[in-house]
Parts: structure tokens; C-alpha cells; sequence
């Protein structure tokens, strides 16, 4: 048996939840191939580990693996893992969202998981669009661009996830694609492994709704658009502005030991009780 | 002239939103409420409805616009179903006390968990309490009309309140039928610009949802039920006006062969058109079965349903939700039903079945067997609160 086909059989539903929802060519495939990969590495037990998902296409995967795992609402994802990792710090919780879910309707949830950092991975699978609904613009389109509430071109601004979780106070973020296949498998070990929040935004594409309709070609153009517009972050530090225009970096974008929430907590209860019994 | 084409339900809900010139909307995306709201920013990109669409970032933000857009003055409209409608239920309860005439379409849908975006009547029970106006189709037609008959409704003097159109997810939403869209002229007769009594006007200034405090609260809160209660007749009367002008008749209840009836079903929404079917097979096997179906649920039309179940033996309440009352007290529809017998002295053998949820098919077969159903039973004192119906053990 193939290597990957153990990860398969040892990780994912394969006899009872497959075939999947996803189009042909989808990033989420390669995005779950990573996942099962990463967390392989890790040498946690499958019963340590915590899916929790969102809603959309990369919500799915929830159904797909097979660990403890929690199909949430829209947006709710990372609320409902906070639940979980204050009742049991010992799991390892990771949480997969898409764009619209993180950042639209979860944005505000998302930001402030961020600023209290628990020890929890967050991945969003950034594809551009929301899909699954039908091709609505979500807060990562890009300016200019179509989507079925934007006939003529998107008037917003797109959010950049990776940077606005590093400003909001994660304490490792990073950013990967779905065509830097062996990258992505590295970035995600690295957050789950990671103490505090950690943050991988992953770059899909969704040729079905976005590429299509912006003239991106099929998923293999869109794969090409990934390799040809992504920049490692060491060699964007030796790039000008002007050379990074239309361009995105990948790799680590933040990695910083901050307190972690879960110790913050005990420390304080440590502090409370002495100062309680101190007063007897 | 009014033309009829082959038309997505959904669509034509987009189209009669805009034959009523709104103004504004904000709505996010959710299945299967989807294309209504694609549809409208399409005709506002295209320059076909001079209106702002503003595809905010979750439904929670969707009503929070379209209050702050009916409180300056706009004709207001949004669309969503299921948990978008309980994500944003926080302000409807806000945009009724308020008394802003918003017009939502609702493509009805089940509630989770376990996730499902199929039809069944979730959201809309959700909705009962939080003072909006709930009108229901049966078909694509219907959700037409009644898009355009919730604006006049709503935005009454006599009414002010927001309007809920209820159609039912993907049974409607995603059907394409033949379906007469009205001229805009016509559209514009029946439908006078929205002038509202109060509106945020810097020259006249005005706070909406201030404080009540406990001196106040229970006054503020007679004065809305009252005026929702005094909304009735007004509702009937936008809908005669409609029939008038339109040739197309609506009426709070509405019935189906339920002259000389043993057996009367009620029922709300498309399973409707089901029903008549069945009903017509059990009138040609030489059964006595009527049907009385529920288009306006809130305010609840409770004179009308009496008048039009009263002479029957057998009623049969369905209900597409559940609504987890511990078992022992029906279903909400049949909660209604029976609290208008029991104040009228009147005691029918009643029965309440929960049927489509979650996008399971009622067929006339399921009908036939409820019927029969309560045909064969005995009262033998033990009450039987619902049944769940076409359900595998």
C-alpha cells in the first residue's frame, strides 16, 4: 500500500463518506491531503485531535476525517473551539473555515480568538468568493473583480487574512497554497504544533465560481496563477513594493512566544486562591 | 400590460420586489434565498431598479441596514431563510416595535441541527412571535403577488409593520413556472410612494428605540399589540384592492371543497397544492374531505379559520416543525387551532401531524392515510398530542 494511501485509510472516512461535494480540481482536496499529512507528523494520537469547521465548501471536511470533529454554524467555528479548549486544554483543536466564514460573518470572532490566544490552530482555506451559495463576493475578493453581487467589478476592499491575524495578536501565522503542496504540509505542522493561536491562511481557488467568471482559466490556470504569484517571504524582503504589486508572500509571516490564555487563567486562579487563603 | 413568461420563483420575486421601486437592500447570502438576492443586485448593477444593494457581511448586519434604511425613509427589502433568520432574529423583534413596513422574503427552510437546507417550516415558526406580519404562497404566483401586496400592507398608516413573505425553500424558490409579472404601471397604482409618519430627518429630528423603562414598557408594549391587532382589516384590504385590480383574489384562510366536509385538513404553504390534489381523489372515491388553507398567520386570523372549520367532524392540523414542547401539547399551527375551539365551546375530533420536515416529500398518499387515519380512531380518552407521519422507526 502506498504511503498516502495509509494516511488515507488511517485518517480519513473513506468507506463511508466519500466520494466528497467537491468539483473537480477543488484546492480542498490538496488542502485535506496536507491536513492529514501535517498532523501525521505531529505523532498526536488521532483521539487528542479536534476538527472543528464552519460552513461552506472547506466546512465539509468536517464529515470527511476521522477524529472527534464538530460541524458548527456559519461563522461560529472559532467560538465553539474556544468552548472546547477551555473545557479540555489537553486537545488539540484545529479549526477549518473558508474566507466568508473567518472573515464576513466569523470576522469579528476571528479577531478576537486572535487577541486572546488560545492554543488553537485556525487554518482558512481563502478561495476568493464564496462558493458554495452561488459565487456572492466575500471580504477576500479583490477589488475590481466579478462575483455574482458584482457584476461590474467589486467597489470593496479585500481583507489580507494573514496580516490582519497578525495585527490582531495570533501568535504564529503563516501563509501557504494549495500548489505549494509540500510547503503547506510544513506551515500547518508547524501551527498545530505551535503554542498559542496560530493562523494558516491558505490560498485556493474556486475555478468554479471566481475563476470562471473572472476569465482565471480552470484549476490548473489557477494552480499556475498560485505558483506564479506567490513570493517566500525571505526573498519578498529583498523585493520593492513595485516588484511585489499583483504578488502575495507565503511561509511564516509571524512566529512569537506570547502568554497563552489557558496558562494566563491558571496563573491568575494561582494568584486568587493565595490571596484568599492569605486572608484566611 | 401584464405579461406571463417561464420564470424562476426566485427571480420573479427579485422582479416584483423591484416593480415596488425599493429603495434598498442589504442581505447576505444563504441557500436556497440565494438567486432573489443575486437578482436584485443584478438589476440594480444593470441600471433596471435605481436602488442601493448592499451584500453586507453576515444577516445580523443585514437587518441592522435595513432598519437604519426604513427608519430614514426607504422602501426596504431582504431576503434570507433558516440560520440566517435566526442569526438576524435579534433585530426583528426590533424592526416590528419600531414599526418600520421592511418586506423580507423568507425561503423557507429547516433549522439546524442536523444541518439541512432543505423546506420545512423552522424559520418561520421562529418568526411568530417577534410582531411581523407572516403571509405564506403556495406557488410562484403567489410569492409575485404577495411581494408586491407586503409593501402596501406594510407601509399602511393604519399598519406600519414589517411583512414577512413566506415561500417554501427550493419547492418554490427553485421552481420555474408560468407566472404573470404585473406592468409597473399597474404595480404603481396599486402601490403609493412610501410616505412614512416618522422618519430620521435632520429637520425633524426623532430618536427611533430609546429606553422603556418599567413605568413605560407594558404600555409600549399594549400599544404595538393593539395596533397589530387592529392591522387585520387592512391587510384584507390591500388584498381586495389587489383582487380588484388585478383579478387575482386573497383572503386571510382560504378554502377547498369544504362544503359539507366531515374531514377538514389545514395546511400552510406549497404542501397546499398536494393537498387539493388529494382531496380530489378522496371527493371522487365519495369521501367527505375538505381543506382550509392558513395565508396569513400572523396576525392570526382566528374568525376566519373558525368559520371555515366549523362544520367539520375530523380536523387535521399540520405542522412542519418541531417545536420540542416535551410531547404532551401540539404542534404551533394546531397550538392555534385548538386555542380558537376551546374559547368557542367547540370540540371536533382534531389531530396533529408533523409532516416535510427538512425537505421530506407529503404526497397525496400521505394524506389519504391521515385521513383514514382519524377516521378509524376511537376517542378513548388519552389525548394524543401529534404523530409524526411518513417517518421510519
Amino acid at each position: 500500500m502506498a504511503e498516502f494511501t495509509k494516511l488515507i485509510h488511517k485518517y480519513l472516512r473513506h468507506d463511508k463518506k466519500f466520494p466528497h461535494v467537491w468539483c473537480p480540481g477543488c484546492g480542498n482536496g490538496i488542502f485535506l491531503g496536507a491536513l492529514i499529512r501535517a498532523i501525521d507528523r505531529t505523532g498526536f494520537e488521532k483521539d487528542q485531535i479536534v476538527i472543528v469547521s464552519g460552513i461552506g465548501c472547506s466546512g465539509r471536511i468536517s464529515v470527511y476525517v476521522d477524529f472527534n470533529t464538530l460541524h458548527t454554524t456559519h461563522g461560529r467555528a472559532l467560538t465553539f473551539a474556544t468552548g472546547i479548549k477551555l473545557a479540555n486544554p489537553k486537545l488539540q483543536v484545529i479549526v477549518i473555515m473558508g474566507d466568508g466564514d473567518a472573515t464576513a460573518i466569523g470576522g469579528n470572532h476571528f479577531i478576537h480568538a486572535a487577541r486572546r490566544n488560545l492554543n488553537i490552530t485556525a487554518i482558512v482555506v481563502n478561495n476568493s468568493i464564496y462558493g458554495m451559495t452561488g459565487g456572492q463576493y466575500s471580504p477576500t475578493t479583490p477589488y475590481g473583480a466579478t462575483a455574482t453581487t458584482a457584476l461590474y467589478g467589486n467597489i470593496e476592499h479585500a481583507f489580507s487574512i494573514a496580516e490582519l491575524a497578525a495585527m490582531a495578536g495570533a501568535s504564529m501565522v503563516a501563509r501557504g497554497t494549495v500548489y505549494h503542496a509540500n510547503l503547506l504540509d510544513e506551515l500547518i505542522e508547524k501551527a498545530i504544533v505551535k503554542r498559542g493561536f496560530a493562523v494558516v491562511e491558505v490560498i485556493s481557488h474556486c475555478h468554479t465560481q471566481y475563476g470562471r467568471r473572472n476569465r482565471m482559466g480552470g484549476a490548473v490556470d489557477m494552480l499556475r496563477w498560485q505558483k506564479e504569484s506567490a513570493v517566500k517571504i525571505d526573498k519578498a524582503q529583498t523585493m520593492t513594493a513595485e516588484e511585489l504589486t499583483g504578488k502575495f508572500t507565503i511561509g511564516v509571516l509571524e512566529d512569537r512566544d506570547l502568554p497563552v490564555y489557558t496558562h494566563e487563567y491558571n496563573k491568575i486562579r494561582d494568584a486568587a486562591k493565595a490571596m484568599l487563603a492569605k486572608a484566611g | 400590460m401584464s405579461k406571463q413568461i417561464g420564470i424562476e420563483v426566485s427571480i420573479a420575486c427579485a422582479e416584483a420586489a423591484g416593480l415596488c421601486d425599493v429603495d434598498v437592500v442589504a442581505a447576505y447570502p444563504i441557500t436556497p434565498q440565494t438567486h432573489i438576492v443575486e437578482h436584485l443586485s443584478e438589476m440594480v448593477a444593470d441600471g433596471h431598479l435605481d436602488a442601493e444593494f448592499v451584500p453586507v457581511e453576515s444577516e445580523h448586519s443585514a437587518m441592522s441596514a435595513c432598519i437604519g434604511s426604513s427608519a430614514a425613509g426607504a422602501r426596504t427589502f431582504t431576503s434570507t431563510c433558516s440560520q440566517g433568520y435566526a442569526l438576524m432574529s435579534e433585530l426583528c423583534y426590533i424592526a416590528a416595535s419600531l414599526r418600520l413596513p421592511i418586506v423580507m422574503a423568507v425561503a423557507n427552510r429547516a433549522l439546524s441541527a442536523p444541518i439541512n437546507i432543505w423546506n420545512d417550516h423552522a424559520d418561520l415558526m421562529y418568526a411568530r412571535d417577534t410582531g411581523w406580519i407572516q403571509i405564506i404562497a403556495e406557488n410562484g404566483q403567489e410569492v409575485v403577488d404577495l411581494t408586491i401586496q407586503a409593501f402596501r400592507m406594510g407601509e399602511d398608516p393604519n399598519v406600519s409593520f414589517p411583512v414577512q413573505v413566506n415561500l417554501d425553500g427550493f419547492t418554490l424558490s427553485h421552481m420555474i413556472e408560468p407566472l404573470t409579472i404585473p406592468d409597473k404601471a399597474d404595480v404603481d397604482k396599486y402601490l403609493p410612494p412610501y410616505r412614512p409618519k416618522l422618519r430620521l430627518d435632520p429637520a425633524n429630528p426623532v430618536t427611533f428605540g430609546a429606553v422603556g423603562m418599567p413605568d413605560i414598557y407594558t404600555e409600549a408594549r399594549k400599544a404595538q399589540d393593539e395596533a397589530f391587532k387592529n392591522s387585520l382589516p387592512y391587510i384584507e384590504k390591500a388584498w381586495d384592492e389587489f383582487g380588484k385590480q388585478f383579478g387575482r383574489y386573497y383572503k386571510p384562510v382560504e378554502t377547498y371543497k369544504t362544503e359539507g366536509a366531515e374531514t377538514i385538513i389545514i395546511s400552510m404553504g406549497s404542501i397546499s397544492q398536494t393537498a387539493m390534489t388529494a382531496v380530489d381523489m378522496m371527493r371522487a372515491e365519495g369521501k367527505k374531505v375538505g381543506l382550509t388553507r392558513i395565508r396569513l398567520f400572523r396576525p392570526f386570523p382566528a374568525e376566519a379559520l373558525f368559520a371555515a372549520i366549523k362544520g367539520a367532524k375530523n380536523v387535521i392540523v399540520l405542522d412542519r416543525v418541531t417545536s420540542f414542547a416535551g410531547g404532551h401539547v401540539s404542534g404551533p399551527v394546531a397550538l392555534e387551532v385548538k386555542s380558537i375551539l376551546y374559547d368557542r365551546k367547540h370540540h371536533p375530533k382534531l389531530r396533529n401531524f408533523l409532516v416535510g420536515l427538512g425537505g421530506r416529500d407529503v404526497t397525496d398518499q400521505n394524506f389519504m392515510e391521515m385521513v383514514d387515519q382519524v377516521a378509524a380512531s376511537k376517542d378513548d380518552g388519552v389525548p394524543v398530542a401529534y404523530e409524526f407521519i411518513n417517518v421510519r422507526e
